[in-house]
Order: structure tokens, then sequence, then C-alpha cells
């Protein structure tokens, strides 16, 4: 893992009060999935909410919208592959998934949005072994 | 002719389906020695699996099947593959960041060269027309053109620097030892070599796309290129071909029509058929034809939808290339692992 964090004192916020509905059942599937950096969940750091994922089953499309914890987030596009990873298992492999910053929450939004969308750049980084490594951390560490 | 007329209903046929690769298919290469009177088409395509396979049409049930599986060579995903004019080498571009350059010998494919130098992940590879040079892009923002010896060895010529981010795909023009290349950076850059033997570039077209440009197709006289972009925009382009030819280096190439609220993501392939028809593969699952539309109220050619193939793959469309021995067929490849064989027929309705 990286030597010096990033952000080393993130806010952390309690653990939402579970409600199972089905049609949410994806989302905590997401929201668990731990930040690169702190034993925390997406959710708890705030990074995810249930705002930030729709879905349309008809076309089979999915925007998933996230807040990296500081605006110089250089971990913005690790959190971007996990949350990739996640869906793909999540989801049925023909559904097409965006996912990008929440507006305003990234100082290189452009920048960043473009490179956790190029497909390419995506499939090549997956086959890097230190990083799949760091994205199969976050997925699967045990619960928190 | 048949283009011409608005009227004419076009109808995408599905012939055959080719399964086999594991993982997705990035892209595929029809053999330009094959399909012709005596020879069966040949299709070379290349996959997320680390493989490259053969496909070969039979003579006699007309069926293709797969020839050959070239395996433990790439240790990462082969990423584009395209064969010589000739037909006799075959060069496949790997995220493993080499090249690697292929032989028939007696049926059975050889690794007969690897090309090394990128620093990374290496894209796209393209032959010019006489078969003298290679050209190879990557992930490291430069393109390399190597020079084809005797006895299948490569030497580096030139290492081009110049685009600022991952460069996408290369292309040779198909006449003239020009070099096109395209960029996440949203430009096109075109390459050619002056008196003294070195290569520069000799135009970027900056104020085209707005988004990564994924790649680029030359018409059949090559005075005209289409490429496409994540901007969900075709673009077409010309050049005074006669002043390229004369060796002029100022010729530039010169924005003529935009292809725009056709496609709504990104798209990652065109070809442009003999024939004129451009066809367009994105990530809708979709594969889109055009032609140039005889539109008198428009200054300047404009282009029409001839036809727009809904969920042609399961999943994204990564290419999509015309055969160049028979008339109206296409070979297209998707994320779902397929390569799907095509007929454009009219609906004699």
């Amino acid at each position: 893992m990286t030597l010096g964090l990033i952000n080393a004192n993130p806010i952390v916020h309690a653990k939402k009060e579970r409600v199972a509905r089905c049609e949410d059942s994806h989302c905590y599937f997401v929201r668990d999935i731990r930040d690169p950096e702190h034993p925390y969940s997406l959710e708890q750091l705030s990074v995810l909410s249930e705002e930030s994922i729709s879905v349309d089953d008809k076309l089979g499309r999915i925007l998933i919208t996230f807040t990296p914890t500081i605006q110089h987030c250089s971990m913005a596009t690790v959190i971007g592959l996990c949350l990739r990873v996640k869906l793909q298992e999540c989801f049925p492999p023909h559904y097409k998934v965006d996912i990008k910053v929440s507006p305003g929450s990234h100082a290189d939004e452009e920048a960043v949005n473009k490179q956790l969308n190029d497909k390419e750049r995506i499939a090549a980084a997956l086959e890097n072994p230190n990083l799949r490594q760091l994205v199969d951390e976050c997925l699967y560490s045990n619960e928190l | 002719m048949d283009l011409n007329d608005e009227g004419s209903h076009f109808e995408l046929k599905e012939i055959q389906t080719l399964s086999g690769h594991t993982d997705r298919v990035w892209s595929l290469a029809w053999n330009p020695a094959t399909g012709t009177d005596d020879t069966q088409p040949v299709i070379a395509s290349c996959s997320g699996d680390k493989t490259v396979r053969i496909w070969e049409r039979s003579a006699l049930t007309r069926s293709w099947d797969c020839k050959a599986v070239l395996e433990e060579t790439h240790t990462r995903t082969v990423r584009s593959c395209t064969w010589s004019p000739s037909g006799k080498l075959l060069a496949t571009a790997s995220f493993d960041a080499t090249t690697a350059i292929w032989e028939n010998v007696g049926g059975d494919f050889q690794c007969v060269s690897t090309l090394e130098g990128h620093e990374n992940e290496v894209k796209s590879v393209s032959w010019n027309a006489s078969e003298s040079l290679l050209a190879t892009c990557s992930r490291d923002k430069t393109v390399w053109i190597w020079e084809v010896m005797p006895g299948n060895e490569f030497e580096c010529a030139s290492v081009l620097q110049g685009h600022t981010q991952d460069v996408k795909m290369v292309k040779w023009h198909p006449t003239m030892d020009i070099l096109f290349s395209c960029s996440y950076d949203n430009t096109i850059k075109v390459w050619a070599e002056d008196d003294t033997g070195d290569w520069h570039c000799i135009q970027t077209i900056v104020s085209g796309h707005s988004s990564t440009v994924w790649a680029i197709s030359f018409n059949a006289e090559g005075n005209k290129m289409v490429t496409c972009s994540d901007d969900l925009t075709l673009k077409v382009w010309e050049a005074d071909i006669e002043g390229m030819r004369s060796g002029d280096d100022q010729v530039l190439w010169k924005h003529i029509s935009t292809l725009t609220g056709y496609h709504d993501r990104t798209i990652f392939s065109v070809h442009w058929s003999r024939e004129g028809i451009i066809a367009s593969g994105a990530a809708d699952d979709a594969i889109r034809f055009f032609v140039e539309s005889k539109d008198s109220a428009v200054v300047g050619p404009s282009y029409r939808l001839l036809l727009k193939k809904e969920k042609a793959h399961d999943m994204d469309v990564n290419v999509v290339q015309w055969s160049p021995g028979e008339n109206r067929v296409l070979a297209s490849a998707s994320d779902d692992g397929t390569i799907k064989i095509w007929e454009l027929a009219t609906n004699s309705t």
C-alpha cells in the first residue's frame, strides 16, 4: 500500500441502519467497498450514498456518482475501478456502467471522469497485478 | 445505384457468429490476399484472452471454422491485429508492451519476431502499402516507425513524440507513406518523412473532436478520411491528393462534415468501404451505415444514415471491418466475445 496517505484524517460517519429493501440491495454491495486508504467503507466516508446510484433496468444502464474525500484525491481512479469491478459482479454483463465524480467534488473533474470511463484504460489497469491486488483488498477485505 | 436511391431499403443479414474467444474480442482483420476467386476468406481476431484466432471459411460448407489459436506468446490482452498487404505476415499488438510478427509456415503460424521498445501497452499496429514500414503506438504517448528488413528483422526507424496522451490507433495512408495517429488527447496527427529521412509531424488536427479519437479510416481514393470519437461524432476530412502526391508538405487535411446525433455512446470503430459506405461500431451494441447524400440544400458533402442495426451484438461493438474481397460483407467483434459476419443486402419490397 502507499506510504504517506493522501488524506490522513477523513471524516467518518456512523454506519446507517440497514433497512432491507429489494430494489436497493445493489446499493449495499457497493457501499461496503473499503476505501483504498482507510479501514472504512465508502459509505462511512460519505463517498457514496443511496442517491449516488441510478439504475435503468430497461436500457441496462447504471450511473454512479461518488464524492472523493478531498478535492485532489488521486485515489479517485482506484475507487472508480473498485466500483466498476463490484458492479460487474452484481449485474448481468450487458449492463453499461458510467462512473463519475459528483459535480464540483474534484479539481480535475473532467479529466478524472474521462479516465474512469475509458474502457481500454480500465481493462489495462485491471491487468496490472498491483492495481488488481489493491482493488481486491478494497472489495474483499473482511466485514468492517 | 441503390446507395443513391433514398427509397432503397437495406438490411444487415447475419451470416454467421464465430465463437471461441473466452474474453472480449478487441479487433479483427481480413487477410487481404484471401477471399478472391480461388482462395477462401481468412480473418484474424485478437482478444482479452491473450490469444489471436485465425478463422477460415470452408470452400465446401461455406461455414467459418477456427483454423488456429495463437497462444503462449502475448502475456496480456492482444489489442490489435493486422495483416501485411501481401497477406504473408500478421502483426499483433499487445498490452504486454510488445508487437509480435507471425508467419504462416505450412499452415502453422509461428512468431518470427517480437518488437520491443514501448514502455507500456501497445494499442495499434499498421503496415504501409509497400510493406516496407510498420507503425505502432502506445499509452506511452509515442508512435514508433519500424523498417522491415530481410529475414523478418525489424529496425526502429523513428520514435515519434508529440501526442500528450495515450495513442489509440495508427494508420498508414492507403497509397502514400504518410502516417496518421489518433489519441486520448483528442487530436489526430499526420506524420511524414522529410528529405533527410527524418519523420516529423506535418499536421495536428486539434479543433476537431472534443474527446478521445478512437479510429481513422480512408476512402478508396485516399483523399478523404473519417474519424470516430468518444464525443459521439464521426468527422470526415479531405485533402488535396494531387498535392500530397507531388510531395507537398503543406497540404492540410480539412474538416468537411460532422455526423452528429446518430450515436449516444462512444464510437470505437469506423471503416470506409471501397464502395463508399461508412460503417461504425459503437458502445451501444449497434452497427450503423452512412453514405454520402446528394442533398442540394447543403453546401459541401453531407452524409445520411443508411441503416442502424440495433443489438448487432449483446455488448459493445469494438470493431467493424469490410471484407476486401466480397461486396458488402462486413465482420464485427464485440465485448460479448464473438465475431459476426454480415451481409448488407437490399430489401426488394
